[in-house]
């Protein structure tokens, strides 16, 4: 089993990004589970969600301790809170990020996409607001290899009600730039 | 026949949905306010013909729906918590009226202090308003247990409401792959409500008058309890029917889990089974024989099945995700008193576990089975009721 | 007693669920999306929206106008609703 943990800020879309994750996974035959942190999110605040990935039906229903994957998708976090709390040590992180992921000095494997500005090209959100949900989600099907790009964009188109073409496009663009170190 | 990722709330709209209930009265509140809104969403799209009634509190949610089943509808209503309590008064009315109301509540601790995550004292302090009384573990189950508790309660033989149990956020907001049958598959299975005594101003009834000691108020109350001797065997074929429409097995009111050989067994309700099942499984490929029963329903307390299941035992740890303040747990309460007079009976302890949403780990469930083999090794229960992962 | 952000144990806590921390504490402006504003021009003092905000956020200074607390703000739109001259406009935040 794979667990995925997402960090981002409320209105970013870290809980439909887990959704999203959960179902193209479901579509290569994988059981799946996904869920908020059990708080009391709100916009801009730090928010937190969960994913399980499983060839064998998932029965564990605790939240999620010691992740194989982070996701961060706002880089601002990096200096909040602890993100690599409890990570797997063979972990990756992934963050949306201009930098170069050498950049962050981490003690695990670290893999960087410009996800906002690949937002706002796509003009999803705003340039305030942008939302990097799908563009990070087509980053994380390169750097993990545990999702493939087509089946995240079925997701997409299943599971996002405006802009489809525009978050597919984004997630493809993902996809191609993703940085690992 | 459609596979789709979706939460405990949206699998109980669905639930709702295909079982074509006609009139849904509900008030919001966290974690299950997802519900009433998703099937707002289905009455206004038009892809469920029901009538959607605002009220102005659960207290009212309920009357509500007293008043539809009455006059022959099929009702519908969800809630939580401190929504539940208030319905306390109502809850004993629609039982009392026979009426076959289906409700879902997304268990949540009372306040205060204000906690809106998973407890079960909401659903444990309504156990003599004559509900019968489920407990899911998974999203799935929330679906499939809606559609069969109509059919439960609407049997001419039970006429009762039910409460369906789902675990706040631990299922209703967590996506799960769900199988969502065809509604004609549903239809075959659930046929339309026929009251026995509808409400109908062309052949004017009313329900619920005075009745005087000498007159016929025991009589109606033994009649529930009989119709409550009733539901497990009725639950029976039901679940056997919904098998070969569906296929997929639900097992009564109790699900075993490596039970048979098991020298300790743990006993729960509510969705942290799964978790359970996980560290059952660690301690198996050690070759240690432990096992779990999940209690699917509450009420009727099903004393016969867990005597049964519990005759080969050693030592029983009973968890509660409750507490009743001046004795127990009422699992273990309940489960005690139903042991009494059988021949070979286990040792026992109460858990209380994940009171307010205290997350329920492997590790805890680790160091739970752990205490009863301490127990068990020490012939002797330490303490009868044990709270864990109090901090200190 | 001790701060509730202290309590170390369960030996500092009180048997009753209290709080000794000021709610002053709590600035929930941060969770508005919209941001009431309120203009002067078409203001006629009536303080309706004084009265109605449900946060307790708004104040009324020496010249009767009202003036929104931001940081408790949380916007929810209820004094542009009710102001009877629409000089309480919701904008969105950051524009």
């Amino acid at each position: 089993m794979i667990e995925i943990r997402f960090h981002g800020r409320g209105g970013q879309g870290a809980v439909v990004a887990s959704n999203i994750l959960a179902d193209a996974a479901f579509r290569e035959g994988k059981y799946v589970q996904a869920f908020p942190y059990f708080g009391v999110e709100r916009r801009g605040a730090p928010v937190t969600s969960f994913a399980r990935i499983d060839k064998n039906p998932i029965k564990i229903k605790s939240q999620v301790y010691h992740p194989n994957f982070i996701i961060v998708l706002d880089p601002t976090l990096m200096n909040i809170a602890d993100i690599t709390s409890g990570l797997n040590k063979n972990g990756i992180v992934l963050i949306n990020s201009d930098k170069d992921p050498n950049y962050y000095n981490l003690s695990f494997k670290t893999a960087t996409i410009d996800a906002t500005s690949i937002a706002i090209e796509n003009k999803l959100g705003s340039k305030m607001a942008p939302i990097v949900n799908t563009s990070m989600l087509g980053a994380f099907a390169k750097i993990s290899g545990e999702v493939t790009l087509e089946s995240i964009i079925l997701a997409i188109n299943e599971s996002v009600p405006l802009k489809k073409e525009e978050n597919v496009k984004a997630a493809k663009e993902a996809y191609e730039k993703a940085m690992i170190l | 026949m459609v596979k789709k990722i979706m939460t405990g709330n949206v699998a109980a709209a669905w639930g709702a949905r295909l079982s074509r209930a006609e009139v849904i009265a509900a008030y919001p509140i966290t974690p299950q306010t997802s519900i009433v809104e998703k099937l707002a969403q289905f009455v206004s799209n038009g892809d469920l013909k029901a009538e959607y009634i605002h009220v102005e509190s659960e207290h009212s949610a309920m009357a509500a729906c007293i008043a539809a089943s009455q006059t022959g509808a099929r009702a519908f209503t969800a809630t939580s918590s401190q929504g539940l309590v208030l319905m306390h008064e109502l809850l004993h009315w629609a039982s009392g009226a026979r009426a076959p109301i289906v409700m879902v509540n997304v268990n949540r601790a009372l306040a205060p202090p204000w906690n809106v995550w998973v407890e079960h004292t909401d659903m444990m302090s309504q156990r003599d308003t004559g509900w019968i009384q489920f407990y899911a573990e998974s999203n799935q189950e929330v679906l499939d247990t809606l559609i069969m508790s109509y059919k439960l309660c609407e049997d001419k033989e039970i006429q009762l409401p039910a409460m369906i149990g789902l675990d706040a956020f631990y299922l209703s907001h967590t996506s799960e792959i769900v199988d969502i049958p065809d509604q004609d598959q549903v239809d075959r299975f659930l046929p339309d409500y026929e009251s026995a005594y509808p409400l109908d101003t062309e052949n004017p009834l009313s329900i619920g008058s005075l009745s005087m000691p000498n007159q016929w108020y025991s009589e109606f109350r033994y009649k529930i309890y009989e119709a409550m001797e009733r539901v497990l065997p009725k639950l029976n074929q039901i679940e056997e029917d919904f098998y070969k429409e569906f296929g997929r097995k639900y097992t009564g009111p109790l699900e075993l889990y490596n039970t048979e050989d098991a020298e300790i067994i743990l006993i729960i309700s509510g969705a942290a089974s799964g978790t359970i099942k996980e560290t059952v499984d660690t301690f198996r490929k050690k070759g240690i024989k432990v096992g779990l029963i999940r209690l699917r329903i509450f009420r009727p307390f099903p004393s016969e099945a867990l005597g049964k299941a519990l005759s080969n035992a050693s030592f029983v740890g009973v968890i509660d995700r409750s507490f009743s303040f001046g004795h127990e747990g009422a699992i273990f309460t309940e489960l005690k008193a139903s042991l009494y007079g059988r021949k070979s009976v286990p040792m026992i302890k109460n858990f209380i576990v994940g009171i307010g949403g205290r997350d329920i780990t492997t590790d805890t469930i680790t160091e739970i089975y752990e205490n009863c083999f301490n127990c068990l090794n020490n012939k002797k229960v330490d303490v009868s009721v044990e709270w864990i992962d109090i901090k200190v | 007693m001790k701060k509730l952000e202290k309590l170390m144990s369960i030996g500092d806590l009180p048997e009753v669920a209290v709080s000794n921390v000021p709610t002053l504490n709590q600035k929930t402006g941060t969770w508005r999306v919209y941001r009431p504003e309120v203009d002067k021009g078409k203001c006629i003092k009536c303080s309706i929206c004084w009265r109605c905000c449900p946060e307790i956020s708004i104040d009324i200074d020496k010249e009767g106008f009202p003036i929104i607390k931001y940081d408790y703000c949380k916007g929810c739109g209820i004094c542009a609703y009710e102001c009877p001259t629409t000089a309480i406009k919701m904008n969105r935040e950051g524009k």
